[in-house]
């Protein structure tokens, strides 16, 4: 049983970053029915923002106090992120608007391509480690159950930003902006709605989440390479059609579950095929639950 | 009175002039021109298909008139970007109504009142429900599951809540009973006696659009075949044998 919740935190860490991730895709996929490919590469961009941001300060500053080293790191990445994934959809997305449906597909897989090519060859093709940030961790008395602060940290970083997040979209004007324009673009257009800046806000919020979880992906595991897009990226869009493509609280149980599925498989079957029962999932999901857990089936009452 | 009629009147708050619009290769529109004064209420009546709501689009520049131009208060607006137009407060209650179907009512009339930021939404909602109270039961309820009467409604609620300068209105009577149909044009009729609204109606039902209407214009085909004051349209034997008689009344 210990063991069992053991990995279970372990999972819900895993999870949480899955999550934050998965949102992007799912927000852009919402507004313009696109899946972008390169919002996995994206969130590794995010990573070694957060690395160079981590290793200004120590080089030129040193001695920063450990909470505002990660609060820099997090605030420098989601700006620049964000930045790069707004010039992103301008240069690459948005003149291919209205064009067949797979152009955009196909550029983002392009654009993914580019992006970690960009950072192997600016930042070098080995694996970029940092000094561990969060040490130590407590043990729930009388167990064997150890969490990690940087475990904690993770998941309380995550359960802010997504309610700060829930509420941007469900309270203010870009939010109502946004959800108008997911649920019909030309009517957001006749009511004054500036869709084409909506869809890049869209971008720019998705991107700010994956640097975000770039920051505690670094933070988590010490390390980072040009690879590392890859991986979490596609986990994270099974995580968002897991959830339900489409749909914001989808992508978070999501994520949970994939990082959940992804411990557990590790701790009772195999390590070696952890990403296989991943992937399987997503088979699964979409021969069974084509429309996820939360999402919505694609027929609409017209 | 069965010219078309090319010349823009000066001053007018909206003019369409001389307008083409394709979809693909296909002619939606050929050669139309309407215009609308302030303080009119100026109807537009055709068969289904006719092209009617295409001009209203065009309007807005979706899709955009590949020939003439459409000049609102002086200012040419044929290549503006569509929500650049809406901002100029010409609001539309769409063909379809175009409710969003996700959001409750509330949301749905707080986007009709996003060019001022929500900063007169508690004024304007209540004159809002004042015309339709119906709307104010429904508040908390998500636009895709209200009744067709209520969409219609709420389209032409979150269209005034933009405080508009000229109300576009698509088929306003569709799928409504006849009650609540006379019930919208007479709110229209106050709203234009005591603000000025400038009115623009889109109408299959000819009669109750002409009795409201100042003046009226006739589409077939994608082009105004006929155009004139109410009163003479409806008494013309060609409008009286193609869309009164034996129609609704």
């Amino acid at each position: 049983m210990e063991y069992f919740i053991q990995q279970s935190i372990n999972g819900l860490t895993l999870g949480s970053i899955y999550g934050l991730i998965a949102i992007g895709y799912t927000m852009v996929y919402g507004i313009i029915g696109m899946i972008n490919f390169a919002h996995g590469d994206v969130f590794m961009l995010g990573a070694f923002m957060a690395m160079i941001v981590f290793l200004a300060l120590t080089t030129f500053i040193g001695g920063v106090p450990v909470v505002l080293a990660l609060l820099l790191m997090m605030l420098v990445a989601m700006l620049l992120t964000g930045l790069w994934s707004w010039t992103i959809e301008r240069l690459a997305y948005r003149p291919l608007r209205g064009s067949f449906r797979l152009a955009p597909l196909i550029t983002a897989i392009g654009m993914s391509i580019a992006l970690s090519n960009f950072v192997q060859v600016t930042q070098g093709p080995r694996n970029k480690p940092i000094p561990p940030l969060v040490n130590g961790g407590v043990t729930i008395y009388g167990t064997g159950i150890t969490i990690a602060y940087k475990q904690m940290v993770i998941v309380i970083v995550t359960a802010i930003l997504l309610a700060a997040f829930w509420y941007l979209v469900n309270r203010t004007t870009l939010g109502r902006a946004q959800r108008s324009c997911e649920q019909d673009r030309k009517m957001a257009a006749l009511l004054g709605i500036d869709v084409d800046k909506t869809i890049s806000m869209t971008f720019v919020m998705g991107a700010m989440l994956a640097a975000v979880a770039g920051t505690l992906y670094l933070m988590f595991y010490g390390v980072i390479s040009f690879t590392d897009g890859f991986t979490p990226g596609v986990k994270a869009f099974t995580a968002a059609v897991l959830g339900g493509i489409g749909s914001l609280p989808g992508a978070v149980v999501g994520g949970l579950l994939i990082g959940l599925i992804e411990a557990l498989w590790s701790a009772y079957f195999s390590i070696d095929y952890k990403d296989v029962a991943a992937f399987s999932i997503l088979a699964i999901v979409l021969i069974f639950l084509p429309s996820g857990i939360l999402g919505r089936p694609e027929v609409e009452k017209v | 009175m069965s010219e078309t009629q090319t010349l823009p009147k000066t001053g007018a708050l909206l003019s369409v002039e001389n307008v083409e619009t394709y979809y693909g290769n296909i002619r939606a529109l050929s050669g139309v021109s309407v215009h609308a004064d302030a303080g009119e209420i100026v109807t537009l009546i055709g068969a289904n298909g006719a092209g009617k709501s295409t001009l209203m689009m065009t309007i807005f520049g979706m899709p955009r008139a590949r020939k003439g131009r459409v000049v609102f208060a002086g200012q040419d607006i044929t290549q503006l970007p569509t929500h650049e137009i809406a901002r100029l407060r010409i609001a539309q209650s769409p063909e379809g109504r175009r409710i969003f179907p996700r959001m409750t009512v509330q949301e749905n009339l707080q986007m009709g009142a996003s060019l001022d930021n929500l900063e007169f939404y508690d004024e304007d909602v209540r004159k809002v429900f004042d015309l339709f109270p119906r709307l104010k039961e429904r508040i908390n309820q998500r636009g895709g599951t209200l009744s067709g009467g209520e969409q219609q409604m709420l389209a032409i609620g979150r269209a005034l809540m933009a405080r508009p300068r000229l109300l576009l209105l698509d088929e306003p009577s569709l799928g409504l009973a006849p009650l609540i149909i006379k019930h919208i044009f007479e709110a229209i009729k106050e709203l234009n006696k005591s603000t000025g609204l400038t009115v623009f109606l889109v109408e299959q039902n000819a009669f109750g659009a002409l009795k409201l209407a100042d003046r009226g214009y006739v589409m077939v085909n994608g082009i105004v075949t006929m155009s004139g004051s109410s009163k003479d349209l409806l008494a013309n034997p060609e409008v009286r044998a193609a869309y009164l008689e034996g129609g609704r009344h």
